[in-house]
């Protein structure tokens, strides 16, 4: 479905991505691992066409989005749900939700999908006039989702969606993912909580300062010492 | 004159004054609110609008046609601006952009008075906007009531398009976070494009106004407007569209006020003064009655 082939990422002159190749299958959830600074987000911004590669490849169901602005992006199907929530905190809930689907025609279906999504996050839809600056930090990231859900993503991308959340909300926010997971949407999940990551992704990426150092099935993952060492906190698990 | 006549005269020429500086402020908040920049060429679209409907008017059209054709002047004027000068400039550093702007204000006004020569012009104003109504004592000159009516008309009809349309919502989204706008696939080239429209649209009708109260028009007419607008969105908190309203009324009111407490010796001095009211109100509210803390630009 998605495929970045040797992909060089620069802010500047720093190397953020090193020849990254990096596959994602339909259907398939997968998990980017690593440190702060491993070009986690970088990865999700290449593919959204915020950063431009140097060079190297991104396609997309036979697309070429290499050179593709974000705008055309967002069409082919490919939502972003960005670290650091960025909701509009001046726009209400409802027209956070709008802008979620600001490219969408069909009124009858952005109405039903914004529903769905009150369905998934209830207490967004006790508050859709709210405004968003107003909602607490949980609620700000499953408006964050919310809104990415409302571009009718067939390959959602989400960057550390359960960052700085008490663990009641990250349970619901991975319940969540799992269940858009079972429905059938492609998820590239960035997360710095590893461990719930490996949980619900069925293969990962492991990132070392731009480069793919390791990848696979999260099982043989969950297994290897290495990995147990440096993000599962060691002997503790 | 009673005291309460005078405050009702007065108060009807605080209201007009501030409509204009309201209607301007809103254009440089609108297009510094989504791209950073403080578009000092924005006053410019005022003489530009202002000569359109001069050329019209001398050439036998009627007033409201030569209206309608400044402000279209001024709307190509200002969506040019955007495309030529501010697109290639995109995401430059904000010093750059400030600079690019003062090269248009210059470029605009070299242009204009190589066309229409630097001696300022009569503007034809219609017998119909100045005359004034009586009540009593009271003098109330049409193109005060034109000038309120107008921007009460504008203001509404912004409220409803930023707040009942998706490109209005789309406007206000992009002017808080540039990024997440683009992750959406909000079309953001025309958002921005649509912000200088509705700006310039803004100008040109006060371009029409001013014109039609001092009755002339020249090449730098342009300059006092926007500098007024300036402190009129700094007052308001810059980028702030309800801020850059209410910073024109309250800037219009200190105007009329010093105006009528100063003696005359002082006078001359008034915008003085108002730049004193400016920095007191900045100590306090370094962003203004209305702004946010400054975010991060991305």
């Amino acid at each position: 479905m998605l495929t970045l082939e040797d992909v060089n990422v620069y802010y500047d002159q720093v190397h953020a991505l090193k020849s990254v190749t990096i596959e994602v299958k339909e259907g398939e959830l997968v998990a980017l691992l690593g440190a702060n600074g491993a070009g986690k987000s970088t990865i999700l911004m290449t593919i959204s066409g915020i950063l431009r590669p140097r060079s190297g490849h991104v396609r997309y169901e036979g697309h070429d989005l290499t050179r593709s602005s974000p705008y055309d992006i967002i069409q082919v199907g490919i939502g972003h749900c960005p670290e650091g929530r960025h909701i509009f905190g001046n726009l209400t809930v409802q027209e956070n939700m709008l802008m979620g689907a600001v490219q969408r025609k069909d009124r009858a279906g952005v109405q039903r999908d914004m529903e769905w999504v009150y369905s998934l996050f209830p207490v967004l839809g006790e508050r859709v006039r709210q405004s968003g600056a107003t909602l607490s930090g949980g609620e700000q990231q499953m408006l964050a989702i919310g809104r990415a859900l409302m571009g009718r993503p067939r390959l959602l991308l989400m960057d550390e969606p359960s960052l700085g959340l008490a663990p009641v909300i990250v349970q619901l926010i991975f319940k969540v993912i799992k269940q858009l997971h079972q429905q059938g949407v492609t998820i590239l999940l960035v997360e710095q909580n590893a461990r719930q990551a490996l949980q619900v992704a069925d293969r990962c990426y492991l990132l070392e300062t731009g480069r793919v150092v390791m990848s696979g099935p999260v099982e043989a993952l969950r297994t290897n010492p290495e990995i147990e060492r440096i993000y599962l906190g060691g002997s503790a698990v | 004159m009673t005291q309460l006549q005078y405050l009702a005269q007065q108060g009807i020429n605080a209201i007009s004054i501030g409509s204009l500086y309201a209607l301007m402020a809103i254009g440089l908040a609108m297009v510094f609110g989504i791209l950073r920049l403080i578009n000092f060429a924005h006053g410019d679209l005022i003489m530009v609008g202002s000569y359109g409907a001069l050329l019209l008017l001398v050439l036998g059209t009627p007033f409201w046609v030569a209206a309608l054709g400044g402000i279209v002047a001024s709307t190509i004027a200002g969506l040019l601006m955007e495309r030529v000068a501010y697109r290639p400039i995109r995401g430059a550093p904000d010093v750059s952009m400030l600079l690019t702007s003062f090269a248009v204000t210059i470029l605009l006004e070299n242009v204009a008075i190589l066309v229409f020569s630097p001696t300022p012009r009569a503007f034809p104003t219609p017998s119909s906007l100045n005359s004034t109504f009586r009540f009593g004592q009271l003098q109330i000159s049409r193109i005060d009531v034109v000038a309120i009516l107008v921007a009460v008309i504008l203001l509404v009809l912004l409220t409803l398009f930023v707040t009942r349309t998706k490109l209005g919502i789309s406007m206000r989204a992009a002017s808080e976070d540039l990024l997440a706008a683009h992750l959406m696939g909000i079309n953001v080239n025309r958002v921005i494009a649509t912000a200088f429209a509705i700006g310039s649209i803004m100008a040109g009708v006060v371009g029409l106004l001013w014109s039609a109260r001092v009755g002339k028009v020249d090449p730098l007419m342009g300059f006092y407007p926007v500098l007024k607008a300036f402190v009129a969105s700094v007052i308001g908190g810059l980028g702030s569209l309800a801020g850059a309203v209410l910073g024109g009324f309250l800037l219009g009111f200190l105007e009329i006020l010093l105006q009528g407490l100063l003696p005359s010796s002082l006078a001359p001095f008034r915008d003085a003064f108002v730049f004193v009211a400016l920095i007191i109100l900045l100590l306090f509210r370094p962003n203004g009655i209305m702004g946010s803390a400054e975010r991060e630009k991305i």
